[in-house]
């Protein structure tokens, strides 16, 4: 069967101690035995890694980033695509999901695909959110509350609340422990100024984190769930080792979730799985997550099924994975040529 | 006493738990009295064995015994009788 040719467009290039997924879906894509794909990078730094690795992309364009506006963001898009001819674009941060679910009714106008959650499926999940969103499905949850303000912090009682110690936690990214009020406030003014408002205080919960990326149809259907648990933590929180892991009770309640919410695309859930075997998840990201080759090697290229779904063809779910299959992140000097930066940093274009 | 069904081991005593992603490391005694657990022998026939065939008393080794197998169950890698 002759593989079906494709042009996708991928952002979240930054392959750095702080991971984007962009690469490993490219990965993932590369190998699928269905599409013969051309990938177009869309970065927002001429400096992230993906840009200069050999025989990853066809061509890099620069973007401008969310924050200077849908208005000019989607000029850039349309201008990319009257030279590319997307078919589709997979957007990989946080960040940037609203803008790209806000646009997608014109996205799709122009013939773009993509395969996003809805609006309200994406707000419910917010870290803001997560409690009510525990109560609605009946999933454990730890308790938080939102910071806005530095008298938020006062008003912030650990007998009332919650006790220490706790997370304090940006609205896209970053989390650290405090153990006292001079640890929040010093940890709040840290995030509020990378990531802006409000920063959460989330209740901690001992045990070992677990996670698991997951896609959904849209329809309740679970297309595919790798469970992972994370070996080796850098200083950032990010895995630069794991393992999947067989532990039926975590899918479950991924399926569960997908059921309920019909969730619409990737999906990663973070999850802590207590001494006595109960799970808390601590955070849902709307998106698939960097370890998401993991679940490739494990038999499951969910980068390829997310297409799939995408482009409206039929698709068998898939129901298991290969456990204990391991991987292991390292970082690599690649030696570039200057012009490859000096044609991005001047004309955007790659 | 029953060793968690789906665990993984292999002869060079590597023990992986497919449940929690942890894995363990065996040394050759700590190996072969873990084998014995798989195959649900009693305290009774694996004193038997171990005193026959090592330096050690039945008093001396059933403590080590408890010993390794509190730990075992520390770990989550026995079965909940």
């Amino acid at each position: 069967m002759s593989k079906i040719d494709i042009t996708i467009g991928i952002t979240g290039l930054n392959n750095t101690d702080n991971p984007g997924p962009g690469v490993p879906v490219i990965r993932g894509i590369k190998e699928s035995e269905v599409f013969n794909p051309r990938i177009i990078g869309l970065a927002y730094e001429n400096l992230e890694p993906g840009v200069y690795m050999e025989g990853l992309l066809d061509k890099t364009y620069l973007i401008p980033y969310p924050s200077e506006g849908t208005e000019v963001f989607l000029e850039r898009i349309e201008y990319v695509h009257s030279k590319e001819k997307f078919d589709l674009i997979i957007p990989n941060f946080d960040a940037e999901l609203f803008t790209f679910m806000k646009a997608a009714e014109k996205l799709s106008s122009l013939g773009i695909h993509t395969f996003l959650p809805t609006l309200e499926q994406y707000e419910e999940r917010n870290k803001s959110n997560l409690p009510e969103y525990g109560r609605k499905y009946g999933l454990s949850v730890p308790e938080s509350i939102d910071i806005t303000s530095h008298s938020d912090i006062l008003k912030f009682d650990k007998d009332k609340d919650f006790d220490y110690p706790l997370m304090v936690k940006g609205k896209f990214y970053d989390a650290h422990i405090a153990y006292n009020e001079e640890q929040i406030t010093s940890n709040f003014n840290k995030i509020s100024a990378k990531w802006g408002l409000p920063v959460i205080l989330q209740e901690f919960v001992k045990g070992t984190e677990v996670n698991v990326v997951a896609l959904g149809d849209g329809k309740g259907n679970t297309i595919g769930a790798v469970a992972m648990r994370k070996q080796y933590i850098t200083d950032k929180g990010k895995a630069w080792g794991g393992i999947t892991i067989d532990d039926p009770k975590l899918i479950e309640i991924t399926h569960k979730i997908m059921r309920e919410t019909k969730w619409r695309g990737g999906m990663e859930l973070e999850l802590i799985r207590t001494n006595s075997n109960e799970y808390y998840i601590i955070e849902i990201n709307p998106r698939i997550p960097a370890w998401v080759y993991l679940a490739v090697g494990a038999g499951q290229n969910l980068p390829e099924a997310l297409i799939k779904l995408a482009m409206g063809m039929e698709i068998e779910p898939y129901t298991e994975y290969k456990k204990g299959i391991m991987f292991v992140r390292y970082s690599y000097d690649i030696i570039c040529d200057l012009k490859k930066f000096e044609t991005l940093s001047i004309n955007g274009e790659l | 006493m029953k060793t968690k069904g789906n665990i993984a081991i292999s002869e060079s005593g590597f023990l992986f738990d497919p449940t929690t992603g942890e894995s363990f490391t065996f040394n050759p005694v700590g190996l072969e009295i873990f084998n014995y657990l798989k195959e649900e022998k009693s305290l009774g026939e694996i004193t038997e064995i171990m005193t026959e065939k090592y330096d050690i008393d039945a008093n001396n080794f059933e403590r080590y015994y408890y010993d390794f197998t509190s730990m075992l169950n520390q770990y989550h890698l026995l079965e909940n009788e």
